[in-house]
C-alpha cells in the first residue's frame, strides 16, 4: 500500500520539504496531489531522517502547505518503451502528447542508465556523410560520436541540425536508423520548425520527439534529455538501430539545473552554476557511443547557445571538455550571408582521423584536409592585413591566399540548405580550390596524390582563365 | 561489528549513525546492495560517507557495514594485464560478470586469484631479511620482472621458501621474526592508497626522462622522478601529449589514470596500445602499462580515489627499483570531485567553491613522486615521475587548480589554443613553459651530448624569443621593413618552429624522436643559421638564402627513420656546399 503524506512543511522555489516520512528512497519518484485534485510529479533530491526534499518537475503554483498530499511511488523515473515509440511526440516527461494511441510498453526503463563499461565500448570509426562540406570534409562526424554545435542567439543552428538529421547516412549500406529529438525550453516556433521539417521529408516516421517548450515547466527540462536518451538506448542497443540524437538547447537545461542548485542554497561554482555541472553534463553526453557486439549506435548532436558568443562560458567550456570536438558557428560569417556559418578554425572533430581515408572516404582526404586548413588559415591572416593596408598593398603570394580564403568560404563552406553534397564532390571542390594555389605551396599533400588528382583540376582552372 | 544505519542521502554523500566503532577513512559497505563507501567525516556517532557507486534508491534506515580497513589496493603480480576502475576493480572482469554496463554492488578483487605465477626464489632458508628485500621474482610480462618483496614492517630470518607455480594467495615464504614468531608471506600485499609507501631516502633527480617529444626533451625536460603539469583549454591537445608520453617515455612502467575523462578516449588507449611497440624493447607497449579508467560518467567519489589508486600502484613498482611514470588525465576532474564532496559536506568554500584544503591535497599528491633509495639491503634506486594534465575553465591559468599545481611541480608545459588553431602540435608554448630541472640535468647532458648541445638549445630559445619581439614590428610595418639580419632571425625561428618543434603524433616516424636524432636535427637548423649569417656578411641577399632549396631538405629531415640517421651528415654537406656556391656567385658578380 502506498502511504499518503499531508505533512508538507516548506515550499521554496521548485523545492518542497515533506516531514514525518518513512522509507523514502533517494531519487524516488513522488506524486503530488494539489488541493484542486491536479496531479504533479516530483523527484526526491535528499532524504534526511524523517524529511524528504522533493524537486517539483512542473512548478509550484497551486501547491499549499495544508492540503497538498504526497505519495512516494517506490521507484525512480521510468520511460515506457516499445518499438511503437517511433513516429511519436512526447512531452518533457515522456508522456505522449500527439493524441495518438497509448504506448503498450514492451518494458519500462529507468531514465538514469548505468555507465557503459569503457572496456565494453567499441571505438567509433564509421564515417557519417551529412552532405555538409564543412562537416564531412573538415570536421568529420563518425558513428557513436558526440559533436555539439556551439551557436548563439539568432544563428541558424536549428536549420543546420535539421539538415544533418535529414541527410545523415553511412555510405554504401542500408541500415535501420532513427532520430531522437529532445527540445528543452525552445520556442514553439523553433520546435514546430523541426516537427514540420521531419514531417515534410517523412523522417517523422523514424523519429521520436520529446518536447519541453519555453513555457513548459523549467524543472522538467532536467529530465527531458534523460528520457530522450533512454529511448535512444533502447532503439540502438536493443533494436539494433543507428540513432542520431539532437538535444537542443543545452543552455536552457543548464539554467534549470542552476535554478534547483540555487534553491538548495548550494555553494555555487563559476557564474552561479553548481560545482557538479561537469559531472551532470557528462552523465548525458557520455551516453553516446558504440558497444562491442551490438549493431546499433548513438550519435549525439547537442546544440547550445553560447551566452554573448563566449566560448569560455561554463556551459560551452565544460561541454567542450566532454564532447569529441565542437562545431562553432560564427556571427561574422552569418552576417556575410554564408550558410552554414561554421568557424572552421575553431571547430574540431576529435574522431575525424579514425573515420577518413581509404575505404572510408577517399585516400587523399587527410592530406586535402590539412592543406585546405593551412591555406585557409593563411588566407585569413592575409585578410587581416588587407583590412589594415588594402588589397593593393598585399604581396603577390598573400593576394593569392587572400582570394583563396574568399573562394573557400563561398564555394566550399557555403551551400544551400537543401544541398546534399556527396563526399566525392566535397573533396573535388577542395582540389579545385587548391588548384588556384602555386603547386610549390601545396606542401602538406603527398606527391603521389598531387600527381594523381591535381592535374585534373589544374586543367580546369587553366581553361577558365583562358575563357575569361 | 554492528552495522550503522543511514540517516541521510544526498547524491554521493550518505550520513549514517551508530558508527562509533569505525575509523575515519575506513571503507564501509552501504545497504544490502553492499555499495562501497569511505568515511570522510565523523561527528559524535554519525559518519559522513562518500559512496563510490550511484546512490539512487538508498533510503533512511538501511544498514551500513564497517570493514575496519582503510581504502586499500591489492599489490602483487597481475596488475599489468587488466584495466581498473578508480577503486581497483578490473573492468574486463566486470564486463564478463555484469555485461556492458557497470551495475552496482559488484565486488571483484583487484588481482586474479586463479592466475599462476612461476615464482623463482632469490633467498634461501636461514637468510636474514628486512623490509623491502627481494624474496624472489616472477616474470609478470615479457617486459616486467616482478620482484616480490618483504612487506614493510617485517624483518627476521627466512624459515621456508617455495618455488614454482603459485597463485597470489599461496604462502611462498615463512619469515621468523626477532621474537620467534612465524610470519606467512604471500605474493599479495594490501596497502592503503592515501598513505605513501615508505622508502629509505629521497635523492635529487639528475637523469632525464626521455619522452621522444622534441619540444619537451630539448627545451623543457623532465627528470626520472620529476613532476610536470600540462594545463590547457579543450582542443589544445592535452590528451594527445599525455598519450604520447605514455607511449614513448623511457620509463620501465607506465601508469595511466584516465580520471573523469571521455569513455571513447580510454577505448582508444585500449585498442591502440596493444598494437604499438616499445621503441626500446620492441615488445607491445601494453606489457608495461597499467590502466586506470574512471570516465566522467562513472561515480564521482571513485574519481577522487582513482588518482590515489594510480599512484599507489606506481609506488609499488618504484619500490622494486624501477623507473615509473604516472600520467593523470585530468587532475582538474579530481579537484572537482573534491569540490563536489566538500559542497555536500557544507564546508566553507575557498576559491571558486574549491575546498580550502585543495592546495594541500595537490601538494601531497605530487610530493609522492621522486627518485628514492628503496627499502631493502641492496639499496636499489627507484624513480616515480608524475605528469598531471589540468583542464582550467576557458584555458584560464588563474584557475585555483592550476595555481595550486604550479606551486609544487617543477615543469610547466603550457598548451596554447592559439598554437592549436594553427595546427602547431604539440601546442606547447616555447615562450611561457619552463623546466626547473635544467640545472639538475646539465651534468648528465654535458657528459652524453657535449657542450654544443647545451649551447644550441640556448641559442634556439634566444632566437624564438627575439622572433616574438620582432613579430610586433612585422605586424605594424610588414616583413620587408626589417633589416636583413633580423629577417634571417625570422626565417630561422620559423625553421625551428616548423622543422624542429612541430611534431606529428600521427606520423609513424615523427611520432617518436630519439635524443640522438633530436640533437642532429637541431644541429642542422642552426648550421643553416650560422652559415646564413656568414653569407649575409659576405653580401649575399637574404632573399637568396630564403629561397635555397636545401631548406626543404631540413623540413623533411624529421621524417628520417631512426636507423638512417647518417642522412643528416649528407644534408649538412649539401647545405655547406649551397652556401659556398652562393658566396662564390656573389663574389663573381662583384
Amino acid at each position: 500500500m502506498i502511504k499518503e503524506y499531508n505533512t508538507v512543511r516548506e515550499i521554496v522555489g521548485p523545492l518542497m520539504l515533506v516531514e514525518e516520512v518513512e522509507g523514502v528512497k533517494y531519487e524516488e519518484l513522488a506524486e503530488i496531489e494539489l488541493p484542486n485534485g491536479d496531479l504533479r510529479n516530483g523527484r526526491v533530491l535528499e532524504v534526511n531522517r524523517d524529511r524528504a526534499l522533493i524537486q517539483l518537475l512542473e512548478g509550484v503554483i497551486g501547491v499549499n502547505v495544508r492540503e497538498t498530499k504526497v505519495r512516494f511511488k517506490g521507484k525512480g523515473m521510468e520511460l515506457d518503451v516499445a518499438e511503437d515509440i517511433l513516429g511519436r511526440v512526447f512531452d518533457g516527461q515522456g508522456r505522449p502528447i500527439d493524441k495518438g494511441p497509448k504506448i503498450i510498453p514492451e518494458k519500462r526503463l529507468d531514465i538514469n542508465s548505468s555507465p557503459i563499461n569503457p572496456f565494453a565500448r567499441d571505438y567509433p570509426s564509421e564515417f557519417i556523410q551529412t552532405g555538409l562540406s564543412t562537416i564531412d570534409g573538415l570536421n568529420t562526424l563518425v558513428r557513436g560520436q558526440k559533436l555539439p554545435i556551439f551557436s548563439g542567439s539568432g544563428l541558424p543552428h536549428a536549420k543546420m541540425a535539421a539538415q544533418i538529421a535529414r541527410q545523415a547516412r553511412v555510405l554504401g549500406v542500408e541500415e535501420e536508423f532513427a532520430v531522437v529529438f529532445a527540445a528543452m525550453g525552445i520556442t514553439f516556433e523553433e520546435a514546430q520548425f523541426f516537427i514540420q521539417d521531419f514531417q515534410k521529408t517523412g523522417a517523422i516516421e523514424r523519429s521520436v520527439l520529446f518536447v519541453n517548450l519555453a513555457n513548459d515547466p523549467a524543472i522538467e527540462r532536467i529530465s527531458t534529455p534523460r528520457f530522450a536518451l533512454t529511448a535512444a538506448e533502447y532503439l540502438a542497443f536493443e533494436k539494433d538501430m543507428h540513432v542520431l540524437v539532437i538535444l537542443t538547447d543545452m543552455t536552457n537545461y543548464c539554467e534549470a539545473l542552476r535554478e534547483v542548485s540555487a534553491a538548495r542554497q548550494e555553494v555555487p561554482g563559476r557564474r552561479g552554476y553548481p560545482g557538479y555541472l561537469y559531472t551532470d553534463l557528462s552523465s548525458i553526453y557520455e551516453r553516446a557511443g558504440r558497444i562491442r557486439g551490438k549493431k546499433g549506435s548513438i550519435t549525439q548532436i547537442p546544440v547550445l547557445s553560447m551566452p554573448e558568443d563566449d566560448k569560455t562560458h561554463p556551459i560551452p567550456d565544460l561541454t567542450g571538455y566532454i564532447t569529441e570536438g565542437q562545431l562553432v558557428l560564427s556571427r561574422a560569417m552569418h552576417r556575410r550571408g554564408i550558410y552554414p556559418p561554421v568557424d572552421v578554425l575553431q571547430s574540431l572533430s576529435r574522431l575525424k582521423d579514425k573515420g577518413i581515408g581509404e575505404g572510408k572516404t577517399r585516400e587523399d582526404h587527410s592530406d586535402v584536409f590539412n592543406q585546405l586548413f593551412a591555406a585557409y588559415a593563411r588566407g585569413l591572416e592575409a585578410r587581416e592585413l588587407e583590412v589594415i593596408l588594402g588589397e593593393a598593398a598585399l604581396s603577390d603570394i598573400d593576394r593569392i591566399f587572400y582570394r583563396f580564403a574568399e573562394d573557400f568560404e563561398r564555394r566550399y563552406i557555403a551551400q544551400e540548405e537543401t544541398e546534399d553534397r556527396g563526399i566525392e564532390l566535397t573533396l573535388d571542390t577542395g582540389w579545385e580550390l587548391m588548384a588556384s594555389l602555386p603547386t610549390t605551396e601545396l606542401k602538406r599533400i603527398r606527391v603521389a596524390f598531387l600527381e594523381k588528382y591535381l592535374s585534373r583540376f589544374k586543367e580546369k582552372v587553366e581553361e577558365k582563365k583562358e575563357v575569361s | 561489528m554492528k552495522p550503522g544505519r543511514i540517516v541521510k542521502v544526498a547524491g554521493p554523500l550518505v550520513v549514517a549513525d551508530n558508527m562509533t566503532n569505525t575509523k575515519i577513512y575506513d571503507v564501509v559497505r552501504v545497504s544490502e546492495m553492499k555499495l562501497m563507501g569511505e568515511v570522510i567525516e565523523m561527528r559524535g556517532d554519525e559518519a559522513s560517507i562518500q559512496v563510490y557507486e550511484e546512490t539512487g534508491g538508498l533510503g533512511v534506515g538501511a544498514p551500513v557495514y564497517p570493514t575496519g580497513e582503510a581504502l586499500s589496493v591489492e599489490l602483487g603480480p597481475g596488475l599489468i594485464e587488466p584495466i581498473y576502475d578508480g577503486v581497483q576493480r578490473p573492468l574486463n572482469i566486470i564486463m564478463d560478470q555484469a555485461g556492458n554496463r557497470i551495475t552496482r554492488g559488484i565486488d571483484i578483487p583487484g588481482l586474479s586469484r586463479d592466475a599462476k605465477w612461476d615464482f623463482k626464489p632469490s633467498v634461501k632458508p636461514g637468510d636474514k631479511v628486512e623490509e623491502g628485500d627481494v624474496l624472489g621474482t616472477v616474470q609478470e610480462t615479457v617486459l616486467v620482472l616482478h620482484r616480490v618483496m618483504v612487506p614493510p614492517g617485517v624483518r627476521g630470518t627466512v624459515k621456508k621458501i617455495e618455488s614454482g607455480e603459485h597463485v597470489v594467495t599461496d604462502r611462498i615464504a615463512v619469515i621468523e621474526d626477532d621474537n620467534g614468531k612465524d610470519i606467512d608471506i604471500t605474493m599479495i600485499t594490501r596497502w592503503p592508497v592515501r598513505t605513501p609507501r615508505p622508502y629509505k631516502e629521497k635523492v635529487m633527480p639528475t637523469e632525464p626522462l626521455s619522452t621522444g617529444q622534441r619540444v619537451i626533451d630539448a627545451f623543457f625536460p623532465i627528470t626520472k622522478g620529476g613532476t610536470a603539469c600540462v594545463p590547457g583549454p579543450f582542443g589544445s591537445g592535452k590528451t594527445v601529449v599525455q598519450h604520447q608520453l605514455a607511449k614513448w617515455a623511457d620509463a620501465q612502467i607506465i601508469v595511466y589514470v584516465g580520471c573523469g575523462e571521455r569513455g571513447n578516449e580510454m577505448t582508444d588507449v585500449l585498442i591502440e596500445f596493444p598494437q604499438l611497440t616499445d621503441p626500446h624493447s620492441g615488445e607491445p607497449l601494453m606489457l608495461r602499462t597499467i590502466l586506470i579508467a574512471n570516465t566522467s560518467n562513472m561515480p564521482v567519489a571513485a574519481r577522487e580515489a582513482s588518482v590515489y589508486t594510480g599512484i599507489t600502484l606506481a609506488e609499488y613498482y618504484r619500490d622494486m627499483g624501477y623507473s615509473v611514470a604516472l600520467m593523470a588525465d585530468s587532475t582538474s576532474r579530481w579537484a572537482e570531485a573534491m569540490r563536489e564532496m566538500s559542497g555536500r559536506l557544507e564546508e566553507m568554500p575557498g576559491e571558486e567553491g574549491y575546498p580550502a584544503y585543495l592546495g594541500t591535497r595537490i601538494a601531497e599528491f605530487y610530493e609522492r613522486a621522486g627518485k628514492v633509495v628503496c627499502l631493502g639491503k641492496d639499496n636499489r634506486i627507484g624513480a616515480l615521475s608524475v605528469i598531471g594534465a589540468v583542464s582550467p575553465p576557458g584555458g584560464d591559468l588563474s584557475d585555483p587548480v592550476v595555481q595550486a599545481t604550479l606551486r609544487v611541480v617543477r615543469v610547466f608545459w603550457s598548451l596554447e589554443d592559439k598554437l592549436a588553431y594553427r595546427r602547431h602540435f604539440p601546442a606547447i608554448s616555447w615562450l611561457t613553459s619552463y623546466s626547473l630541472y635544467v640545472p639538475n640535468l646539465e651534468e648528465y647532458l654535458l657528459k652524453e651530448y657535449g657542450k654544443e648541445w647545451i649551447d644550441n638549445v640556448e641559442s634556439a630559445l634566444a632566437i624564438l624569443q627575439e622572433e616574438a619581439e620582432l613579430e610586433e614590428i612585422v605586424r605594424l610595418v610588414g616583413l620587408d621593413a626589417l633589416s636583413p639580419d633580423k629577417r634571417l632571425i625570422m626565417e630561422t625561428a620559423k625553421s625551428i618552429r616548423e622543422d624542429f618543434l612541430h611534431q606529428n603524433a600521427f606520423d609513424d616516424v615523427d611520432t617518436y624522436s630519439s635524443f640522438e636524432k633530436m640533437v642532429k636535427l637541431m644541429e642542422l637548423v642552426l648550421l643553416f643559421h650560422s652559415l646564413a649569417e656568414e653569407a649575409l656578411n659576405a653580401g649575399v641577399p637574404v632573399v637568396d638564402i630564403a629561397l635555397l632549396p636545401e631548406r626543404e631538405r631540413i623540413a623533411r629531415a624529421k621524417f628520417t627513420p631512426e636507423d638512417k640517421l647518417d642522412e643528416f651528415e649528407k644534408i649538412k654537406d649539401e647545405i655547406r656546399k649551397a652556401f659556398k656556391d652562393l658566396k662564390e656567385k656573389v663574389l663573381a658578380e662583384a
